[in-house]
């Protein structure tokens, strides 16, 4: 077989150009999960057949003649917690097992009405409350860069998809770093978008205030591409931003002169000393492209985490009380309603949903809501606050996108604050609503993927873009 | 005022909680139809059946009719937010309710019973309606004991307003007034059909009694208050009820109470120990509701009549009180327009509103008969040239057929009144006839005018007015 485009960009162009066929491109890419996808475990459902039909499809539409969209032919992935029309929807969770949604998600429709190719739902920590993929009820996801390590979470299907060409591009779903933390671990790029930028109409909700859709590429071009094409108001969507999606791609090369780049100087401690000379290696490329460093200070962020796992977990707590086996999904059999629910939820939850179930109730609960999640709110509103300070003085800020490379199996699993802390730069994004992607930055320890995240301001893309290109270049030379 | 007070000296004190379905096309968050009587589970859609990834947008035309009601009942309209209210029920899709909490829609307002007294009302929010449970088999009709449970979503979802009375009122008769009152504004403004019985307006009361300037006595909530009747009678019951306690030495116990119509008492639903606690929290999917000033204005210049002023209007062109029932009920059913016409074809103000009253009872809309039809019966009436029993033949026959010429109907039946001095002849003839008669009723026995109108009438062939022949006995007994 001749060489066949692989960025997304490329593949639309030569598919909608008759070069290539969608199905010549989709076959490649069903080769490569044939090939690896048994050590791999990125889905948790393929859709060959459906993705064929789709293919030949979008091939006789080109071959009459007919418009095709900017991501015709494209293969993506998509995380399995976006609703699918008849297509099982699990969350990689036993409580979902089986439910196919009665209509798609507004990511999905509009993916789908731009010419992108499912080709299977991936999989996730259970209910997207995770940073491994290890709370899968289905099994982990391995990372396809070193099948001992853990590809990062919860979107760590998409991740491991994209990396090992099983897809061009997919989708994942950032609460608290899950799309970015993910594409760090896996050496590709992740976006998390300012919050209500992309509709979550469709998407299992996690923690509500917090959860935002995004994309993982190959490459930035192509991060921005499915970005534009999922972004956008909605009106199915309250909190859906009402404005057009912004022109990214365009941002992608205009470089970063006289741009103003945030460097943290109270960023939380205890990432590895590679990653931290990876970052420093960021602002040193970035000086040389023109761009102007600056210290900036964000005092309150060393609360985000505490704060994150009190909203994120009281939001879930109610969002997930849905799951009481009365109109679809699992229901153990039980004696009378109380019974059932109690026996439906205990069956079909894992420990990690569990978990986050009951703190988020306690921290509900009336004598403990002004303590806990009443005051987590408030740190919420500095943390804001702090970021709305440092915009003053920069455009963008960049730090870790993880304190860590790829981590083994097992090796954080049994210890929650160690698996949280993995958060510990993203969090405070998701907390802001703002915009925040990695970018693969050089190796860090066992030559292993470093990401590199840039935060920018509420729709605050285009900047964000702008220095992720910048980067992006820089990498390829030092690989 | 003593002569509110119970036996023994005792104060009741009653606050109303009533809940309203709005008369929307469509749901509260969704656009699935709000029309009761429809067959189960038909009206239903990924939001109000709660489905995963499912998310609420509000319904634009809720709002308007809630600050209708607001502005009706003399509310202060202000910025609002949605809470969600987390409970377990089979018939609750999302396992939590949204509702407005510590930001209603309306607060600080009031309603003026028809006598003048003034009943404060604290709140009138904006919620959803959940679905309706059937608890099939067991002794109870609750849940507990059933075999099984039937659940239709149709009214899941249907947009609610609940108005919050302060607890100002002090009888049962204010209690009944003040449910009549508001229905007439809710009918009044189009923002519901307010069918009790259909359970489109429902009814909670909150009951307590104390010694007059004590402090507020333990209340109890009293549900399933089915009817305007029943409104009073439970309130009585439950007064009568724990003032029997407090004489006895006991303690009324904070509960939840059931009325049973058919047993005419109350009993203990839930006790306040085992309330839930529902951990309210923001909606994160909901943006906050803030109507423009300019939104509040066009909805205050756009409000119809309200029923108080109508019914002073009504007396005002008929001679009968305002708290008549005539009034009050022809202006409940909306029939005060009507009359305005029959007057306006030079009817008989007084006349018509007692044909209307009497004769469209069925109808809660305009009645379907000209109005000149009904002003020609009236001016017959009034002038003398039929009887009222007469009248009442022609009017049931001009509804009958949806109109008819009065004076041509009179004709053909022969129906004609008979003059004064013809009446007063027949009159003398009778008393002559019957001198045994004529001397108990000139001896107070009013039983034996039954007698002598009785034989008048006979004698004219019932041409004569009843009402000018026992005006002239009365003359002759006091002459």
């Amino acid at each position: 077989m001749a060489s066949l485009p692989t960025t997304a960009a490329e593949i639309a162009a030569a598919v909608s150009s008759g070069s290539v066929t969608a199905s010549e491109v989709l076959e490649q890419h069903l080769a490569a999960i044939t090939a690896r996808e048994t050590d791999v475990h990125a889905f948790n459902l393929i859709t060959t057949d459906t993705a064929r039909q789709h293919a030949s499809r979008i091939d006789a539409d080109v071959a009459a003649g007919k418009p095709v969209g900017v991501l015709a032919g494209v293969p993506l992935a998509l995380k399995d917690n976006m609703c699918t029309h008849g297509v099982e929807t699990t969350c990689s969770s036993r409580i979902l097992q089986g439910w196919k949604p009665p209509y798609d998600a507004t990511v999905v429709q509009r993916l789908r009405d731009a010419g992108a190719i499912m080709v299977g739902k991936t999989n996730l920590d259970e209910f997207a409350m995770g940073s491994s993929t290890e709370n899968s009820a289905f099994g982990p996801t391995k990372n396809p860069l070193d099948l001992s390590r853990v590809p990062g979470g919860s979107s760590g299907g998409s991740a491991a998809a994209v990396a090992a060409g099983f897809s061009a591009v997919s989708l994942g779903s950032d609460t608290g770093g899950s799309i970015r933390q993910p594409a760090a671990l896996c050496g590709v790029v992740g976006v998390k978008p300012t919050y209500g930028l992309v509709s979550r109409y469709g998407l299992v909700a996690f923690a509500s205030s917090l959860d935002q859709i995004g994309p993982f590429a190959n490459t930035v071009y192509d991060a921005a591409l499915v970005t534009e094409v999922i972004a956008g108001h909605d009106s199915m969507d309250s909190t859906s931003i009402p404005q057009p999606a912004p022109n990214l791609r365009s941002a992608v090369s205009q470089g970063v002169a006289r741009m103003r780049i945030g460097r943290v100087t109270d960023l939380p401690g205890g990432a590895e000393p590679e990653v931290m000379q990876r970052l420093e290696d960021a602002f040193e490329v970035l000086a040389a492209a023109g761009a102007e460093i600056v210290d900036v200070t964000l005092p309150s962020i060393e609360y985000a985490l505490t704060a994150y796992y009190l909203i994120a977990p009281a939001e879930a707590s109610s969002n997930l009380a849905r799951y009481d086996g009365v109109r679809y999904g699992l229901r153990a059999p039980a004696s009378e309603v109380n019974a059932m629910y109690g026996a439906t939820r205990a069956a079909g939850f894992g420990d990690e949903v569990k978990r986050r179930i009951m703190l988020g109730t306690y921290a509900l609960s009336a004598g403990y809501f002004d303590a806990y999640y009443g005051k987590a709110l408030k740190v919420r509103r500095l943390i804001a606050d702090d970021f709305d300070r440092a915009y003053t003085q920069v455009d963008a800020i960049l730090t870790p996108t993880s304190p860590m490379v790829a981590f083994p199996f097992g090796d954080k699993v049994e210890d929650p604050m160690a698996m949280y802390l993995c958060d510990v730069y993203t969090i405070p994004s998701n907390l802001a609503g703002h915009p925040a992607m990695s970018v693969p930055f050089g190796t860090g320890a066992h030559k292993l993927p470093v990401g590199i995240q840039i935060m920018a301001p509420a729709l605050g893309e285009i900047p964000m873009f702008r220095v992720a290109g910048v980067l992006e270049d820089a990498a390829r030379g030092l690989s | 005022m003593t002569d509110m007070l119970l036996h023994n000296g005792w104060e009741l004190v009653v606050g109303l909680e009533v809940h309203v379905e709005l008369a929307t096309k469509t749901k509260l968050f969704s656009g699935s139809p709000n029309r009761f009587g429809d067959e189960p589970n038909t009206n239903i859609d990924p939001v109000t059946l709660g489905l995963p990834g499912a998310l609420p947008v509000l319904n634009q035309h809720a709002v308007e009719l809630a600050m209708r009601i607001g502005i009706a009942l003399n509310c202060t309209v202000q910025a609002s937010t949605f809470h969600r209210k987390n409970y377990f029920y089979p018939d609750m899709p999302k396992a939590y309710q949204i509702s407005q909490y510590d930001q209603p829609l309306n607060v600080n307002g009031f309603l003026m019973l028809p006598g003048g007294v003034r009943i404060g009302v604290e709140r009138a929010h904006l919620e959803e309606d959940t679905g309706k449970s059937t608890h099939i088999g067991g002794a109870t009709g609750r849940i507990h004991g059933s075999e099984y449970s039937l659940i239709d979503f149709n009214r899941a979802g249907v947009p609610l307003v609940e108005i919050v009375s302060r607890p100002d009122i002090r009888t049962s008769e204010q209690a009944r007034q003040y449910v009549t009152e508001l229905r007439a504004i809710l009918l009044a403004v189009g923002a519901s059909d307010a069918k009790m019985e259909e359970g489109s307006m429902r009814v909670d009361a909150n009951v307590s009694v104390r010694k007059p300037g004590a402090e507020l006595g333990t209340r109890c909530e009293i549900k399933n208050v089915n009817s305007v009747r029943a409104v009073g009678r439970a309130i009585d019951y439950e007064a009568r009820r724990q003032i029997d306690m407090i004489e006895n030495g006991d303690r009324v116990r904070q509960e939840t109470r059931h009325w049973d119509d058919g047993e005419g008492r109350t009993h203990t639903l839930r006790v306040k120990e085992d309330a839930d606690d529902y951990r309210y929290f923001l909606e994160p999917d909901l943006v906050p509701l803030a109507p423009s000033a300019k939104w509040i204005q066009t909805v205050k210049d756009n409000m119809p009549p309200l029923p108080a002023a109508r019914r002073a209007h009504l007396s005002a062109i008929t001679g009968a009180s305002e708290e008549s029932e005539a009034v009050i009920v022809v202006v409940e059913r909306g029939q005060d327009d009507y009359i305005h016409e029959v007057v306006a074809a030079g009817g008989d103000a007084g006349k018509a509103l007692v044909f209307v009253q009497q004769a469209f009872a069925d109808e809660t809309a305009q009645p379907r008969v000209p109005a000149k039809d009904i002003a020609a019966l009236t001016v017959m009436e009034r002038d003398g040239k039929i009887t009222s029993t007469q009248s009442k033949t022609l009017l049931a026959e001009i509804v009958a057929n949806g109109g008819g010429d009065a004076v041509a109907l009179a004709a053909a039946k022969g129906f004609e009144a008979l003059d004064n001095s013809a009446a007063e002849k027949m009159v003398d003839d009778v008393i002559a006839a019957q001198p045994e008669a004529w001397a108990k009723y000139c001896a107070g026995e009013e039983k034996a005018m039954g007698a002598l109108v009785g034989a008048i009438m006979k004698l004219s062939q019932g041409k004569a007015d009843g009402k000018v022949v026992t005006a002239i006995l009365q003359a002759r007994r006091t002459a």
